[in-house]
């Protein structure tokens, strides 16, 4: 009997070990994309921010110097902090107004205005950035469309150039990210509602709730997943900000619009200073995983 | 067996991971980036052109067609040479430039405000063996000598590495319509008439001078008004990144002080942080503004644009009588040392400064002086005419010794990185002229310092 299970038993640890080689085959294109494009550049990255070089020449090994000069320049640190302030602007206004959005185009009747309403919201998105960024800069100006319109309803006082304002540039730049995210954050909803049990809805309905009840106890809980998803791409959005803001302000007015994406490219491209441009990109990187990792671990946890 | 199955994937993944990890940088850390240059061709220097047919290629800024016109008049006098013009922006072209010359196909010929490093780093030609076989010593060695870079890497003397498609000088452009209507029948001949003309305008509900600063050239102005109290010699040597040069110089602080004044008495635009260059020329040629600071670049087409409603005119001097300063200068090229046809390109560029139908086209396309041998013959221009004045103003410049680089050229991150925050700053009355020149001056040492 001993002798009929063991060659049975070597069988099946072939095939199992056959399942894992096949496994690994059907990734090898992927992973080596993934080394080739993602791990060997970050790699390179880590490496450069120990050295001084410009990016063509002979360069020379720094050590720390790189870093402690990031986290000692009070233009560099300045514009992370910036980049913090665009979270507002990125994640809590698009993931709320999404919320509401979603929530309120659900509870309208299916037919042409409400299929209309979604594609009119998710229009920003397939925007790229840069176009939307220098059409927002037309609107933005003196003579542009939203000062039009303030003069137009008497409130001309409140008029002025908003990117060139030293205090509503970085509000302003943000609200653009706003318009942008709050179609994806609504056809994501949108999609996670219709996933929501409807029986739930009914009991809460029985039980006399209001509009705002069921909002909180049924729809917020549901779309926990989502949430979570899309408070991290957007989290990550506005730490590594870039397009909008070239297209726009350039980190001015002096710099109260200047987020780690103009700085690391300024440094590595305009003084080819490659090693503090990498340093930077790399402390950028740890600060985006240390924003994202425990919404990523809270998600998780909660849904259990 | 389920569980330690798991357990094996579990532990695999990291483990695979950290070796690749560890095997790549044991790979790189056995050499550190960078250090092999292109070698440059060796070449045996010829002033004759060849006749086999060639294709040069041309990296140049976007906004400036001299070189598509220059190229197609060259094609048309040596049909087997064409050429491949490619534009980027000022900043996108200044940022490229060093990865565009050290790839293994580098343009022919590339515009290049900043050498930075591309001389130590051997990426760009040293023109020194053809300036003697063609005999460019007859040339203006004042308009050569920013184009030199000596051993140490410092501009100013040495080898010849840079070649310039015309020279450019700066000034002021007035709207002559306004000035009539203000009674202004002369234009300003020091600052403090100058000044008077601004209050005037300002008293009359119009935009003293027109000026933006989201791209950074109402540095046009501030250094203008700096250069009206400083030694030229003292700026020029912080451009060139003479050791020991500084920028906290006495006469930078009272011109960047005159500027915070014209700030605070509102003599800006009130949006001029939201302006950029294109916006702040349409607006003037528009009509928006008695005056403005700008180049003569822009003289064809204000003129084309306002007709006889314009005047053009240098800085006005701090003293009546004194010597004029101006930025200018040359719109430098260099010649990639990679490029496969070094004798084809360099020829290129100096029938830009012989022949005589070139020259007039940068005369007429750029507004500029076409350099090369002062005792040629110079380009015709319509009597009267912006460019005929800028022309003049070219000369005055040269006769007094009176031409600066433009500050931005100083290093290659200062204009982003300080001169446009800070000068934001200036024209919006948020900092004085003292710290304006403090924080330039110490971006300028960190940038050099690395």
């Amino acid at each position: 009997m001993k002798s009929s299970i063991a060659p049975r038993r070597a069988a099946a640890k072939a095939a199992a070990r056959r399942g894992t080689l096949s496994g690994w085959a059907f990734s090898v294109p992927a992973l080596v994309f993934y080394a080739a494009f993602v791990i060997y550049p970050l790699i390179l990255g880590i490496q450069y921010s120990f050295y001084k070089w410009n990016g063509v020449g002979p360069s020379e090994f720094v050590g720390l110097k790189n870093y402690i000069r990031v986290f000692t320049d009070s233009t560099l640190l300045g514009s992370i902090g910036n980049a913090f302030v665009l979270i507002a602007f990125f994640t809590l206004i698009p993931v709320t107004a999404g919320l509401v959005l979603a929530t309120l185009i659900r509870s309208m009747r299916p037919g042409p205005f409400s299929s209309l309403s979604q594609t009119i919201l998710f229009l920003p998105q397939i925007i790229p950035l840069a176009a939307a960024g220098i059409a927002w800069s037309w609107m933005y100006a003196q003579t542009g469309a939203i000062n039009q319109v303030l003069n137009a309803i008497g409130l001309g006082a409140l008029a002025r150039p908003w990117l060139g304002d030293f205090q509503t540039a970085l509000p302003a730049v943000g609200l653009i990210g706003s318009w942008v995210l709050t179609g994806l954050c609504t056809v994501l909803f949108l999609t996670g509602i219709g996933k929501i049990d409807q029986s739930l809805y009914e009991a809460v309905r029985l039980d006399g709730a209001s509009w705002w009840r069921e909002f909180i106890t049924i729809t917020i809980p549901g779309l926990r997943q989502e949430i979570a998803v899309l408070v991290t791409i957007t989290i990550i959005a506005a730490l590594s900000s870039f397009d909008i803001i070239y297209t726009t302000t350039l980190g001015g007015p002096g710099r109260s619009t200047l987020v780690p994406g103009i700085s690391i490219y300024r440094i590595g491209f305009t003084q080819s200073n490659v090693g503090l441009a990498s340093a930077f990109g790399i402390v950028l990187m740890i600060l985006v995983l240390a924003c994202v990792l425990p919404i990523q671990r809270l998600a998780r946890a909660s849904s259990k | 067996m389920a569980i330690s199955r798991t357990r094996a994937r579990l532990a695999r993944g990291p483990v695979a991971l950290t070796a690749i990890a560890a095997t790549a940088l044991l790979a790189l850390s056995a050499c550190a980036p960078g250090g092999n240059a292109p070698v440059a061709s060796d070449v045996d220097v010829s002033t004759e052109l060849t006749t086999e047919d060639v294709v040069l290629t041309i990296a140049d800024e976007t906004g400036f067609p001299l070189t598509d016109e220059l190229a197609a008049e060259f094609t048309k006098q040596h049909p087997n040479v064409t050429f491949n013009v490619t534009r980027d922006t000022f900043q996108n072209l200044t940022a490229a430039a060093p990865k565009l010359l050290a790839s293994d196909t580098p343009p022919d010929l590339i515009r290049l405000p900043t050498i930075g490093d591309t001389v130590q780093d051997g990426l760009i030609a040293n023109l020194d063996p053809w300036a003697e076989a063609y005999g460019w010593d007859k040339w203006s060695e004042a308009q050569l000598a920013p184009l030199r870079v000596n051993e140490d890497g410092v501009r100013g003397s040495g080898s010849l590495y840079q070649l310039g498609l015309g020279y450019s000088v700066t000034g002021i452009y007035m709207n002559k319509t306004h000035a009539e209507a203000l009674g202004i029948d002369e234009v300003p001949t020091t600052i403090a008439e100058f000044e008077e003309d601004l209050a005037l305008a300002k008293e009359a509900g119009i935009l003293p001078i027109m000026a933006g600063d989201l791209d950074g050239v109402v540095n046009f102005v501030v250094q203008a008004a700096m250069n009206q109290y400083n030694d030229p010699k003292e700026m020029m040597d912080w451009i060139l990144n003479v050791p020991g040069a500084t920028y906290d110089t006495p006469g930078n602080v009272k011109g960047a002080d005159l500027v915070r004044s014209w700030a605070d008495k509102g003599y800006f635009p009130s949006d001029i942080n939201a302006i950029d260059y294109a916006s702040f020329v349409s607006r003037f040629q528009g009509g928006e503004g008695l005056f403005t600071f700008n180049g003569n670049w822009a003289a064809a087409d204000t003129q084309a644009k306002m007709g006889e409603n314009v005047d053009f005119f240098l800085v006005p001097t701090a003293e009546e009588g004194g010597n004029h300063v101006a930025m200018g200068a040359a719109n430098s090229f260099s010649v990639a040392a990679g490029s496969k046809h070094l004798n084809e390109i360099v020829y290129f560029l100096n029938w830009i400064h012989t022949d005589p139908t070139a020259r007039q086209i940068v005369t007429d396309v750029t507004g500029a002086a076409p350099g090369g041998d002062p005792a040629q013959e110079q380009p015709t221009v319509e009597p009267g005419s912006l460019i005929e004045k800028a022309l003049a103003m070219s000369a005055v410049i040269g006769a007094e010794n009176g031409q600066v680089d433009f500050m931005a050229n100083a290093t290659a991150g200062i204009y982003a990185g300080s001169i446009i925050p800070e000068s934001q700053l200036l024209v919006t009355s948020q900092i004085t002229g003292q710290e304006f020149v403090t924080r330039v001056q110490e971006f300028y040492a960190q940038e050099l310092a690395g």
